[in-house]
């Protein structure tokens, strides 16, 4: 273990969980190996940081809860929901005003591999190409893009019209999966966030030991 | 009494669940590291969110109820 990595793993040690009786008095030592790398699969594949840490329980839950959420949107979307926003045809105006038409990105962007194929089907697309995968995680065109009047309206209003409330639930979906894997990959990196109810018991113990001794 | 069974039934908010657990499991792994902790943390985090939503369900169907 280098020495990077057991400062690391030393700073990690949690203090006793007083949550659950039989975790009283527990502390984890936690080796991380190479945290940035370890963040970098989180961000990746929910879960794979975990793994690569040999963290197997946790790297399994948030697999399924997030993988699962996220995935569970997207089929929900029929492979809609996740995007970059549209093309430059699509999204017009100043760079605040595309900023902030394409907002929705950035929290399912918090997942790494479907981020990664929508910016390569955005660049495809945006280069005059057809989509791949059938069009999941590609952007919306405009009519102009289409090049026929087979639909009214930009493909983004054609979605939402047949999809109605499930590409909302879908884009929802999507989303929270993604701003929960922010917590993921800060766990993947630096270990859990301590509870602050078990921190504060903790320091109420040891005032009621001081003032014990003092007392006595 | 049988309006609230069928609007409940036939509403979107049965899509929060799957949501409100995994947010329960997620948000419980990153402040515990073993099993037993994480689950109990959950488990406390899903009762309190699911309380709130179907309280403020309770609240503004009743509220529709009365003035509807």
């Amino acid at each position: 273990m280098s020495d990077t990595t057991l400062k690391q793993a030393s700073k990690k040690a949690l203090p006793p969980m007083k949550s659950s009786p039989a975790s009283t008095a527990e502390t984890v030592q936690i080796d991380l190996r190479q945290p940035a790398l370890a963040a970098l699969l989180a961000w990746l594949v929910p879960g794979l940081g975990h793994f690569y840490q040999r963290r197997w329980a946790k790297g399994a839950l948030f697999c399924v809860c997030i993988l699962g959420t996220y995935i569970f949107g997207v089929v929900l979307g029929a492979g809609k929901v996740v995007h970059t926003g549209g093309t430059s045809q699509l999204v017009r105006g100043t760079l605040f005003s595309q900023a902030v038409q394409r907002w929705t990105f950035v929290p399912q962007a918090c997942v790494g591999v479907p981020a990664v194929i929508s910016l390569v089907q955005h660049v495809r697309v945006s280069g005059g190409g057809q989509p791949l995968f059938g069009g999941w995680f590609a952007p919306p065109r405009s009519i102009a893009e289409l090049g026929s009047n087979e639909q009214n309206g930009d493909e983004l209003s054609y979605w939402n019209e047949k999809l109605n409330s499930r590409y909302d639930i879908g884009m929802l979906f999507t989303m929270v999966a993604g701003l929960l894997n922010v917590l993921v990959i800060y766990d993947a990196y630096a270990g859990p966030v301590i509870a602050e109810e078990a921190k504060d018991e903790e320091e109420d113990g040891k005032a009621g030991k001081e003032n014990d001794k003092q007392g006595g | 009494m049988m309006l609230l069974g069928a609007s409940v039934l036939a509403n979107q908010m049965w899509y929060a669940i799957p949501l409100v657990v995994a947010v329960s499991l997620v948000y419980g792994a990153t402040r515990h590291e073993w099993m037993g902790p994480i689950l109990s943390h959950a488990w406390r985090t899903c009762f309190w969110m699911l309380t709130f939503i179907g309280s403020i369900f309770i609240l503004l169907f009743t509220l529709n109820w009365l003035w509807g």
